[in-house]
């Protein structure tokens, strides 16, 4: 309770800090450059001066902490992944190469494409089905929320809940876990699933897809939803069936959507940690570069100099992205 | 739709969209029908069977000989086989090759000529014509159909034993701060993004776009170094709130900056030109005008990143320490995950906790969550 009040108490000041910081540079500069009241030149060149430093001052706190906590990280990872272990010595590519011989890594880089093939693709195929339909139906809302309700839940929180559906007991024993009641009642064996290599990985994807689905949905119903009636129209009157018009019609339509629903979960699959390390911290050949280095950061010690190695290369899979990403959000912003 | 509602299309529809629902929610479901069960009852059956009685194999050991009692010349050892209230012994045995060899309600011969009866309620009588004698009292087999039994007794547990009550606060201050303090400094930053004409401007946003998708791990090194060498010139620990709380902040400004950003330049500029003509300085049409005015996408990111940072592993895991008083939700049910790996009733209870606030806010405010999210992804085409 205390550490609750503490916490409060900073946010306030915290809070207080910031409107004070804005409040007092703003108060500053209209007291070193007034334009109230002074003559029209004067004036006019003090406006001119204050306009262009405001803007700067208002950046400043973001702009100072997106330095500190992204930019200097970034280049600080790189410069570290070519320097050994506690980061004091430069190596030269000697991580680089480790890393490409080390069987741990190439099964991360392996598992992590499978992610990268498997999660984004069902996750946004079943959002775009589950989008279609519910629009057609008086629950579509409710069964929508249902759904998206996933999102909320921390991955580890998932992991648990999948880990309890996955759950094994001998055979002969009563399963309490529902993928193998399921499957016995079949009259098949019990499997303990998290622990047969390479589908274990796919049981793992399942648990994403399932956070997944629901952001996929939501972004692409209101997608769905914002094309316009007349094409729909047009396409009935020429006789068009239900299928037809949804593949030929809509689905065109909302292709920069799809691409913007398939790339972000992309981004967050390369980061994909919290599942692995609850589920089977890497164990049984499902390994991910992300838990890999993690595992690097404190493994013996701690070697840095792998670990911001195998960080570069997470960075480097999104680079494609993050160029995509800022180049449409630069188109965007000449459109308006 | 034009179709007719009684089409077979229709009704596919409608079926399919039930059964999506039922795969997407019975997840869930099942925990939270396990966390309220009766822990030796989610041992042994699955949660599906939660509402129908279980039969369940018991074996008591009746008291010893010193317990006997005379009554009409007999000699009697007597108690009750089962604890639970509600249950009924549906069969009986004394012999571990036919533990359910007897009714309820039959009198079975022991080898030594004693008789044992065991009622339905699971009262149970051992009946011998001379004394009984020996150490140790004797075995008896019941099985029982045990009715159902729901409980908030693995909550308690959880809360006080295994420590989630003391997480619980602790994720509450890691959330709070991190989720208020980075608003007000992404807002002013979205705003002279958005508004204030200045050279650079869009190589800034095209800057924010990029950072957006910088994966955290590029981060967790050198910032741990950071905060090691900090820690160490100042004479602190390392890993303390205040640390966590700037991270956040660090790693949540990009959207936020993003979010308000997109947000505030969807506003009609008229407001801020009549304002500007009526003689308002940049910072009072801020203040005044453009503050207010954003209140759904101040919402929209406030829940996004509280969901983000009550939600959240490895920040925790990196930058907060372990101890009672600091270790997060999130990395006790991992360390359990550990411990506890086989204690389903312990690992439901404890994950329902975790995840019962972002469901609350999620139901509740799921309108600017959809909102933030629309506006949040970059959009293409």
């Amino acid at each position: 309770m205390q550490q609750l009040l503490m916490a409060v108490v900073t946010m306030v000041a915290g809070v207080l800090a910031c409107a004070a910081y804005f409040y007092g540079t703003n108060l500053i500069l209209d007291l070193i450059f007034p334009s109230k009241g002074r003559s029209g030149a004067k004036a006019s060149r003090n406006l001119r001066i204050s306009n262009a430093i405001r803007p700067w001052l208002f950046l400043f706190p973001a702009l100072f902490a997106m330095t500190i906590y992204l930019i200097y990280p970034v280049i600080s990872s790189v410069w570290l992944s070519f320097h050994d272990k506690a980061g004091q010595n430069f190596v030269g590519g000697a991580n680089y190469v480790w890393m490409i011989n080390d069987g741990e890594f190439r099964q991360s880089i392996f598992n992590n494409f499978l992610w990268l093939l498997v999660v984004p693709a069902l996750a946004t195929f079943f959002g775009l089905i589950i989008a279609a339909l519910t629009d057609r139906i008086w629950w579509g809302n409710i069964a929508k929320t249902l759904i998206f309700m996933p999102m909320a839940i921390s991955f580890v929180g998932a992991s648990v809940i999948w880990k309890f559906i996955y759950d094994y007991r001998a055979a002969g024993t009563e399963q309490i876990g529902l993928l193998n009641a399921i499957v016995t009642s079949l009259g098949f064996e019990p499997q303990a699933w998290v622990t047969i290599p390479l589908w274990n990985n796919f049981f793992l994807m399942a648990i994403l897809v399932w956070i997944q689905t629901g952001f996929a949905m939501v972004i692409l119903s209101a997608a769905l939803r914002g094309i316009p009636e007349e094409t729909v129209e047009a396409a009935v009157i020429d006789g068009a069936n239900g299928f037809q018009i949804f593949f030929k019609i809509m689905i065109p339509q909302i292709w920069g959507t799809i691409a913007v629903v398939w790339t972000t979960i992309t981004i967050l699959v390369l980061k994909v940690f919290d599942i692995v390390l609850a589920m089977t911290n890497g164990q049984w050949q499902t390994q991910v570069l992300a838990n890999l280095m993690f595992d690097w950061m404190f493994r013996g010690g701690g070697d840095f100099g792998r670990g911001a190695a195998i960080a570069v290369v997470i960075m480097l899979l999104v680079v494609p992205i993050m160029i995509w990403n800022i180049r449409n959000a630069a188109k965007e912003m000449k459109g308006h | 739709m034009i179709a007719s509602k009684r089409s077979p299309l229709v009704l596919f529809v409608h079926l399919s969209v039930l059964l999506l629902v039922i795969l997407w929610t019975i997840p869930t479901a099942g925990l939270l029908i396990s966390s309220l069960r009766d822990k030796d009852q989610l041992a042994v059956s699955g949660w599906w069977t939660a509402l129908s009685t279980s039969s369940q194999n018991l074996t008591v050991r009746a008291p010893g000989p010193e317990a006997q009692q005379q009554r009409d010349g007999k000699f009697v050892i007597s108690g009750n086989a089962l604890d639970n209230p509600g249950a009924k012994v549906s069969a009986f045995g004394f012999r571990t090759q036919e533990p359910a060899a007897f009714e309820p309600g039959q009198t079975a011969t022991l080898n030594d000529g004693e008789r044992l009866t065991v009622q339905e309620d699971g009262t149970y009588e051992i009946v011998s014509d001379v004394a009984m004698e020996g150490s140790r009292g004797q075995r008896i087999f019941v099985q029982a159909a045990v009715p159902s039994r729901f409980t908030f007794d693995n909550y308690r547990e959880v809360l006080n034993a295994e420590g989630i009550g003391a997480s619980f606060i602790n994720s509450l201050t890691v959330s709070i701060p991190s989720t208020i303090i980075p608003i007000l400094v992404a807002a002013f930053a979205a705003y002279a993004l958005a508004w204030m004409p200045f050279p650079g401007r869009t190589v800034l946003i095209a800057i924010v776009v990029g950072l957006l998708v910088v994966p955290l791990q590029m981060s967790l090194i050198p910032l741990l170094k950071l905060y090691n060498g900090v820690g160490a010139f100042l004479g602190v620990p390392a890993k303390t709130y205040v640390g966590i709380w700037l991270a956040h902040m660090g790693f949540g400004l990009p959207l936020a900056i993003y979010l308000l950003r997109n947000y505030m330049a969807g506003l009609p500029r008229e407001i801020m030109e009549s304002a500007r003509v009526d003689g308002a300085s940049d910072f009072d049409i801020f203040v005044k005008i453009i503050l207010p005015l954003s209140f759904p996408a101040l919402a929209s990111f406030a829940i996004f990143q509280f969901l983000w940072t009550w939600n959240d592993l490895l920040v925790a895991m990196v930058f907060l320490g372990t101890g009672n008083n600091e270790l997060v939700l999130t990395g006790r049910l991992v360390n359990l995950l550990g411990s506890r790996g086989g204690n389903w009733e312990i690992l439901t209870a404890s994950a329902f906790i975790t995840i019962i606030i972002p469901l609350l806010v999620f139901f509740s405010l799921q309108r600017y969550l959809v909102r933030g999210l629309l506006a949040g992804s970059v959009k293409g085409g």
